[in-house]
């Protein structure tokens, strides 16, 4: 089932067209990679899914999921390294979409986010402050308040940027283990290339207009991935 | 000291200074957290300079003052967050600008129309005597109506203010509770700048906020805690004030920032242990 259909979609700032008639699809239980280079507009793409930006021209139809369910991590701001909240208090925010205008959280929402802090393991460290946290914790923290505003549908700006070597392949374990396990599709943007291949069934490479979009094994075969990896290794 | 106390009761200005400035001084305390943590600190220093002028031209215009200024700072409060929102002004430039043009504007007015004479001074630095009746229950009015639109909002502000994309992408109109933040700020700006001054009243804004992260580090600490700290150093000021006859908006402001090199050690000291 497609639970997203991006059609000839165009976005742009001030005049300029970040992204150009981009179409794909995302269908239920897929691990999409969002790749390309820096300002090749992956992020305006994501805030385009995320209803954050109108697309000037085509659209983007959901299927089984409304927009506001989308349950989204997003690059961290420097003003949230510093925040004063609580563990608990930011993963409760993610409930913050079934609520409607209902001023506060009842026992179910309040139980959901317990589930997820436990899910993630994160049980330990629930009453201790955002702020001093690791951060690979607060990608934990966050993640959990991702999935208490989703069922479904999981979408990652650059999630692993500023952790280290270890604290990102456990997120990506994490992530590969809520795909397979639990069904939940995932929509990742991504510089690194090479995890990317590892987890994903589908890529879409952006140059502000599509390079390319299908399987992953198919895009292995492209110039411009044997290109992009071995820029990669001559690094 | 219970004597002192009882004196100072006794006297109606005190009673209305108290009354409403423990009010104002709580809900600038809960917004205050939103807006430095916002980084928004600035706003509310801009919106005092806009309530000067607002302020200035109610008295020549021979008008009630807070009827003027609470409509004119709000639409300025509404202006600048557009403007901080926009990529293409530089925010806190804008806000410099905007403050002092109306900060000149008033002082323009005054000159022309009555002098610059004690009032003036009174309308920069604050006054206790600055209460009447019926600004009391104007006063009450609003800081109530803040407080309920604050707490029955507090879930949604907290998660604007941790994070307005994710709350966005998530269906809250981020947008509309931070015009929310901005009006509530300006109507608590307006009903304290006449007591706490022009030039001072942002304080009331920042330091509660900024004190309690000395120390507390959950959000919801945080609040609370500012909202108390801000209660208690504006009773403490107006003592201070009515004892040495200092202007109450310089007084509290002094108490406050003695609260924060308090805190501050605190910090230190828990640091190290």
């Amino acid at each position: 089932m497609k639970l997203i259909s991006c059609e000839g979609v165009t976005i742009g700032y001030d005049g300029q067209e970040a992204v150009t008639k981009v179409s794909f699809d995302l269908e239920q239980g897929d691990y999409l990679c969002i790749v390309g280079e820096n300002g090749s507009g992956k992020s305006t793409l994501v805030k385009g899914l995320l209803g954050l930006i109108k697309p000037q021209a085509g659209s983007i139809s959901f299927n089984g999921i409304r927009q506001n369910e989308i349950g989204y991590l997003p690059q961290q701001t420097m003003i949230q390294r510093d925040f004063p909240a609580s563990v608990t208090e930011v993963v409760i925010s993610g409930c913050l979409n079934r609520r409607g205008l209902l001023p506060f959280y009842s026992r179910a929402e309040k139980n959901r986010a317990a589930e997820k802090i436990k899910q993630l393991s994160i049980t330990d460290i629930k009453k201790k402050s955002y702020q001093d946290l690791s951060g690979g914790q607060q990608q934990r923290v966050l993640l959990a308040r991702a999935l208490c505003a989703t069922e479904k549908l999981l979408l990652m700006d650059e999630p692993v940027s500023g952790l280290d070597p270890l604290m990102t392949a456990d997120l990506y374990q994490l992530v590969a283990k809520l795909n397979q396990t639990q069904g939940m599709t995932v929509l990742m943007v991504s510089h690194d290339l090479e995890s990317a291949i590892k987890y994903s069934n589908k890529i879409l490479h952006l140059k502000t207009e599509t390079s390319f979009f299908g399987s992953t094994a198919d895009y292995l075969k492209t110039e411009m991935c044997r290109r992009m990896m071995g820029e990669l290794s001559d690094d | 000291m219970i004597e002192l106390l009882t004196q100072l009761l006794s006297y109606g200005f005190v009673v209305r200074a108290l009354i409403v400035g423990g009010l104002v001084s709580l809900c600038a305390a809960l917004l205050g957290v939103s807006l430095v943590l916002k980084r928004y600190s600035m706003i509310g220093d801009g919106l005092s300079h806009v309530g000067f002028g607002a302020l200035a031209l109610a008295l020549a215009l021979n008008l009630s003052p807070l009827e003027v200024a609470i409509p004119v700072v709000a639409a300025a409060a509404f202006v600048l967050l557009r403007i901080s929102e926009s990529s293409r002004i530089k925010g806190d430039a804008a806000i410099a600008l905007i403050s002092s043009s109306a900060l000149a504007i008033g002082v323009m007015i005054i000159s022309y129309t009555s002098g610059m004479n004690a009032d003036t001074s009174n309308y920069m630095f604050g006054s206790i005597l600055a209460m009447s009746e019926s600004d009391v229950i104007l006063s009450v009015g609003v800081s109530i109506s803040v407080i309920l639109l604050y707490v029955l909002f507090y879930n949604k502000i907290f998660a604007v203010t941790f994070d307005e994309n994710f709350s966005r992408a998530t269906g809250t109109r981020a947008s509309r509770y931070n015009t929310l933040i901005a009006l509530l700020t300006a109507m608590t700006i307006v009903v304290g700048m006449r007591m706490m001054g022009a030039l001072l009243i942002s304080s009331l804004i920042i330091f509660p906020a900024l004190t309690s992260m000395r120390v507390f580090k959950t959000f919801k600490q945080v609040v609370i805690s500012s909202a108390i700290l801000s209660v208690v150093c504006f009773v403490a000021g107006i003592v201070l004030s009515f004892i040495f006859s200092f202007p109450t908006g310089a007084s509290v402001v002094v108490i406050n920032l003695l609260m924060f090199i308090l805190f501050s050690v605190i910090r230190l000291v828990k640091n190290k242990i």
